[in-house]
């Protein structure tokens, strides 16, 4: 079986200013998420605050929940999960310290729904400094991360192609940014880990095309640079589509099973990888190429 | 080639075997004779996936500095009082200073030689006169600040390992994070998070102190309190209105002795069949209490915990022997839960809940099965297409693919590592996978580019190899270096993510160039295939 003709020429490079309305397009409406729904949804890992996941063995209304917790807090969000009578909670940390809130909640709710009707299957609560270290700590740790990333692609690629790869990733992450601002999606520790995840794809593909430039650099002395990118390009676009592919399969699963924080996982990854795929093509290599009369790419 | 062959053969069968005895306990009930001699360690789930109790607190460490200034000021009356210095006041006037009030401005020199000689760690910065008489300014040395707050973190973390140990937990963790904070983790912590988090939290400060006879309780409580006194209250509480009433103590200030002495707290019923504590104190502990009663025979000795006064029997007699009771009202629990901490020892400081998350167990089983499950259909998604694409070369690559995810377990329960498998490290694992597929389909595309190009079957296979080699380490490489800051930098469940990634992408190293490898060569060679099924 063959997804992808040997002999395919794609003119990817020819396309490219295609690619970069395209990319600019897509940006802009990922972008202006910000000035029409504000920043993206911190969840309370990075913004403080108490969750409350509670369950209950009978129908129960958002507004009776509301309501009944109304005594802890007058800003206090009600979600309900699809398919049970499952409910997430987020309020403000109450003042002065929490250490009987898991009492207080399920006394409140208790009272007002019936005595053992409620289960409260968990309760989180992050204070504002802490959630702002570990807001800290993961901006530190994607800009580290970021930098060993640009010296080893300096040192086994070319500078160049270490920034193409760092500016795919910053479209990715911006396109995502649009996404989950967009979606209303909450930004927490585990879709942390998602986008890391999606970082991951995205210099995979980056590092597959550059390694067959370079490699090919080295026996097609003669060709030009933007043919050699075609060529490169096109022969590991079966491999592309087909990790890319398989990948999505194996999310597609996460979207099957999921609840909440699994299928929030598994939309990340599904637009990182699809636009992760469609950057390592057309926004990585043509930078490369573009930068190409300022930082020469060596060849030999 | 042959004795190669073998020789890795023979690896892989022995890594199989290791990796199948240390993730099958983690799976399926272990036999007795094996739970006996082989090492049986199910592997170490997080907290959001068997449930439990995390707390992250800050220790007020800057009142446990606090404490050491009022000690001293204490200590400087008592020595004034001795060496008949005459003073109005000693008062602490900051978290880092107290000011002492000479009456006569002429007595500096013999504080300065007899008091302050004595009282270690403090420094003059200032003297002259105020309008409460001839004012010493003294404060405790910077360098000492910061290692009174340090002894109490690190003391803290001990008691709070004390306490914890009691709550039959498997694996406790308690660890200093930062400068003052410290990271409580009980996974599997089922029931009563509310009195664990109690007990955790409670300063379980005892102290001894004299109840001021002579002094105007009235007038006291009014604001005109004597000088080196104070008010703390009793609570009662009526077990069955649940009522409680206030009765106010006028105490002497000093701390006659605290629970430090303590060797033993335990619940008994006294003669009324009323929970009580009786404690047992160490020899030092004992003498120390013998000299007290002595002293103050006939007051009454107020027994203090955590700034509320338990009970203040009048002393009749000297007491010997080294032991004393605590009464009040208790519950069972109560009871129980006081000559725990009793026992743990107290907090040097008070301590703040920072952080709190508590995860049911029912809700981690959910998200473990529904983890598991996500696993297991998106591999069996991923097998099936492989096994399309590239027929008998995909199954080759699904059994690579199978093993990697045995390894990544195996390693992660080793005993070495011990490492803890979160959601986010499922989410890691998964990113392997899909690193591990890509490591094959690199492979198996390379070897179809070479096949084409009219090399033999073998050749092919050999060329396919050893280009794709430099690729795959490539991407291994970047993506182990990005996630090396996130070990570092990562709290709980990112660095679960990257230790699953960073464990996993070593193993996938080994399944796409040593597992795949030498079933192949295993098929060419023994089996003298010459057409692949690619």
């Amino acid at each position: 079986m063959e997804l992808i003709k040997p002999n395919t020429k794609i003119d990817f490079m020819g396309k490219r200013h295609y690619a970069y309305i395209f990319s600019a397009v897509i940006l802009v409406l990922a972008l202006a998420s910000i000035p029409v729904k504000g920043t993206i949804k911190l969840g309370i890992d990075f913004s403080g605050g108490v969750m409350i996941q509670a369950r209950f063995n009978k129908p129960v209304e958002i507004d009776v929940i509301r309501e009944a917790l109304k005594p802890l807090s007058e800003n206090l969000t009600v979600q309900k999960l699809v398919g049970s009578e499952e409910f997430i909670v987020r309020m403000e940390a109450p003042e002065g310290g929490s250490d009987k809130l898991a009492q207080e909640v399920k006394q409140l709710l208790d009272d007002k729904i019936g005595k053992g009707a409620t289960e409260i299957r968990s309760l989180e609560m992050v204070g504002p400094k802490v959630g702002k270290d570990l807001q800290e700590h993961a901006i530190w740790a994607t800009v580290i991360a970021l930098i060993f990333l640009l010296i080893y692609m300096a040192f086994r690629f070319t500078l160049t192609m270490g920034l193409g790869a760092i500016a795919c990733l910053i479209h990715d992450l911006a396109i995502l940014y649009g996404f989950f601002t967009w979606t209303g999606l909450e930004f927490n520790l585990t879709i942390l880990a998602a986008w890391l995840t999606v970082i991951g794809y995205d210099v995979n593909d980056t590092i597959v095309v550059c390694d067959r430039i370079r490699e090919n650099l080295k026996t097609m002395k003669k060709k030009p640079l933007e043919e050699i990118f075609n060529i490169s390009i096109n022969q590991t676009l079966s491999r592309t589509l087909l990790t890319s592919g398989f990948t999505l399969l194996s999310v597609l699963a996460f979207l099957v099973f999921g609840t909440t924080i699994l299928r929030d996982f598994a939309w990340a990854l599904l637009v990182g990888i699809v636009f992760g795929t469609y950057s390592s093509i057309f926004v990585a290599s043509p930078l490369v190429l573009e930068l190409d009369r300022f930082l020469p790419v060596k060849r030999g | 080639m042959m004795q190669s062959l073998k020789w890795r053969i023979v690896l892989i069968a022995v890594v199989l075997a290791g990796s199948f005895f240390l993730v099958y306990p983690s799976v399926g009930p272990v036999p007795e004779l094996w739970a006996k001699y082989l090492p049986n360690n199910p592997i170490r789930l997080g907290l959001d996936l068997q449930g439990g109790l995390y707390l992250t607190l800050e220790v007020q460490a800057e009142q446990a500095v606090e404490a050491v200034v009022d000690q001293t000021a204490l200590e400087a009356a008592s020595l004034m009082k001795d060496e008949r210095i005459r003073y109005s006041d000693v008062v602490r006037t900051s978290g880092t200073s107290l000011s002492v009030y000479l009456r006569d401005p002429d007595q500096e020199g013999l504080f300065d030689s007899k008091v302050l000689d004595k009282l270690t760690n403090f420094k003059k910065i200032s003297s002259g006169p105020s309008d409460k008489g001839f004012e010493i300014q003294l404060q405790i040395d910077p360098k000492n600040v910061e290692s009174i707050k340090q002894r109490a973190v690190r003391q803290a973390v001990d008691t709070i390992r004390n306490r914890v140990d009691a709550f039959g937990v498997a694996e406790p963790d308690v660890v200093i994070q930062g400068e003052d904070r410290i990271v409580v983790q009980l996974p599997g912590l089922k029931e009563d998070i509310n009195r664990a988090i109690d007990i955790i939290k409670r300063t379980a400060r005892l102290e001894f102190k004299i109840v001021d006879e002579k002094g105007d309780l009235a007038a006291a409580e009014k604001g005109d309190m004597p000088p080196g006194d104070e008010i703390l209250y009793k609570v009662d509480r009526n077990p069955r209105t649940g009522a409680s009433t206030r009765t106010p103590y006028l105490l002497k200030k000093q701390i006659l002795m605290t629970g430090d002495v303590l060797t033993d707290a335990r619940v008994q019923p006294d003669q009324h069949g009323r929970l009580i504590i009786a404690m047992d104190f160490n020899r030092a502990g004992a003498r120390q209490f013998e000299r007290i009663t002595g002293e103050h025979v006939r007051e009454r000795l107020a027994i203090v915990l955590d700034n509320r006064v338990y009970s203040a029997p009048v002393i009749k007699d000297r007491i010997s022997g080294g032991s004393a009771i605590i009464e009040g009202v208790f519950s069972p629990e109560e009871a129980h839960d006081l000559a725990l901490v009793l026992r743990a020892g107290s907090l040097p400081a008070p301590v703040k809940i920072i952080e709190n998350r508590t995860v049911g167990p029912s809700l981690g089983e959910d998200s473990i099965r529904l983890g598991r499950n996500a696993i297991v259909l998106g591999m069996l998604f991923i097998a099936i297409g492989m096994a399309v694409y590239y027929r008998w070369s995909g199954m080759v690559a699904n059994i690579a693919l199978s093993l990697n995810l045995l390894l990544i377990l195996a390693v992660m329960v080793s005993p070495v590592l011990r490492a803890t498998l979160t959601l986010p490290g499922l989410a890691g694992m998964a990113l392997v996978i899909g690193m591990a597929i890509d490591a094959n389909i690199l492979i198996f595309e390379r070897v179809r580019e070479e096949l084409r190009s009219g090399k033999s079957a073998r050749a092919a296979m050999d060329a396919g190899y050893t280009k794709a080699f430099l690729t795959i380490i490539d991407t291994h490489v970047t993506n182990f270096l990005a996630a090396l800051p996130l070990i570092q930098f990562g709290t709980g469940p990112v660095k679960g993510f990257a230790i699953t990634l960073c464990i996993g992408l070593i193993v996938s190293i080994f399944t796409a160039f040593f597992v795949t490898r030498t079933i192949f060569d295993y098929v060419f060679q023994v089996k003298h295939i010459k057409r692949l099924s690619i």
